[in-house]
């Protein structure tokens, strides 16, 4: 298995966290403000009220900062290693969902967890930078 | 009505994947982190014609995403989104030449499969 530098292996590690956070918050303030902000009908109007929300606003802050941190990720590390050990904020959003949104998380919910989990661990143990063939 | 936002956020953000990551390969290991850094990646964003594509996608998917909360949970419309996982994997090693080894579509397969039972 090909290995990585400590301190690549480190500044994935931070770059994965920024991204995670940044995707999290930013997806839960877009949520938050959708359901009990500014009403969307489908109509013009109502795309730009509800971009102008504070929540909705302060969501795509946050998911500029996710862009950005993403693109600096993927400068070196490979996307088949980006997507799946970003995913872990799949959990975080539904743990969210369930604390401030009163979502249910079902026991199956908590199978996909472990599953997300287990995952995350398996590809992040692999090296994030690899020789493409 | 739900399941075609979800069509539409898969096949945007699997595109503007694919094209952000080939561009910042092509362009080289971000190594500064300052003002200058941030400036040096709006700049690409606003020049490099795959980056603009990438962010067009991106805005469809975000767009699509905004649609779908409106008419779901948010412990719906994320995971929804979990065949984008495998889709990306094929076509990093397809596209990209990605060398993706037998632990890393292991972990895929798992990640893909929870987040699918999260919608669940």
């Amino acid at each position: 298995m090909p290995t990585n530098s400590n301190a690549l292996v480190w500044k994935t590690r931070l770059f994965a966290a920024i991204v995670i956070v940044t995707n999290v918050t930013g997806n839960f303030a877009l949520s938050w403000g959708i359901k009990h902000g500014a009403a969307m009908d489908g109509s013009a109007w109502s795309f730009v009220r509800v971009v102008f929300d504070p929540w909705v606003f302060c969501g795509i802050l946050l998911l500029s900062g996710w862009v950005l941190s993403r693109m600096a990720l993927l400068s070196w590390a490979d996307l088949s290693y980006v997507i799946p050990v970003t995913s872990v904020g799949f959990v975080l959003n539904a743990v969210m969902g369930a604390a401030f949104l009163n979502e249910v998380i079902t026991p199956l919910r908590w199978l996909g967890t472990l599953c997300i989990v287990g995952g995350t661990v398996l590809v992040g143990l692999t090296a994030a930078k690899t020789e493409t063939s | 009505m739900a399941w075609i936002y979800v069509a539409i956020i898969v096949i945007s953000t699997v595109a503007s994947d694919l094209l952000q990551s080939w561009e910042m390969k092509r362009q080289g290991e971000v190594t500064e982190f300052g003002i200058g850094g941030i400036g040096r990646l709006l700049r690409l964003l606003l020049t490099k014609a795959p980056l603009i594509g990438s962010m067009v996608f991106l805005a469809i998917s975000f767009y699509a995403f905004l649609a779908l909360l409106a008419v779901a949970d948010l412990s719906f419309a994320v995971p929804a989104t979990a065949l984008s996982l495998v889709a990306e994997t094929v076509l990093a090693r397809l596209l990209l030449k990605e060398n993706v080894t037998p632990a890393r579509w292991g972990g895929t397969v798992l990640v893909a499969t929870g987040v699918a039972l999260l919608a669940l």
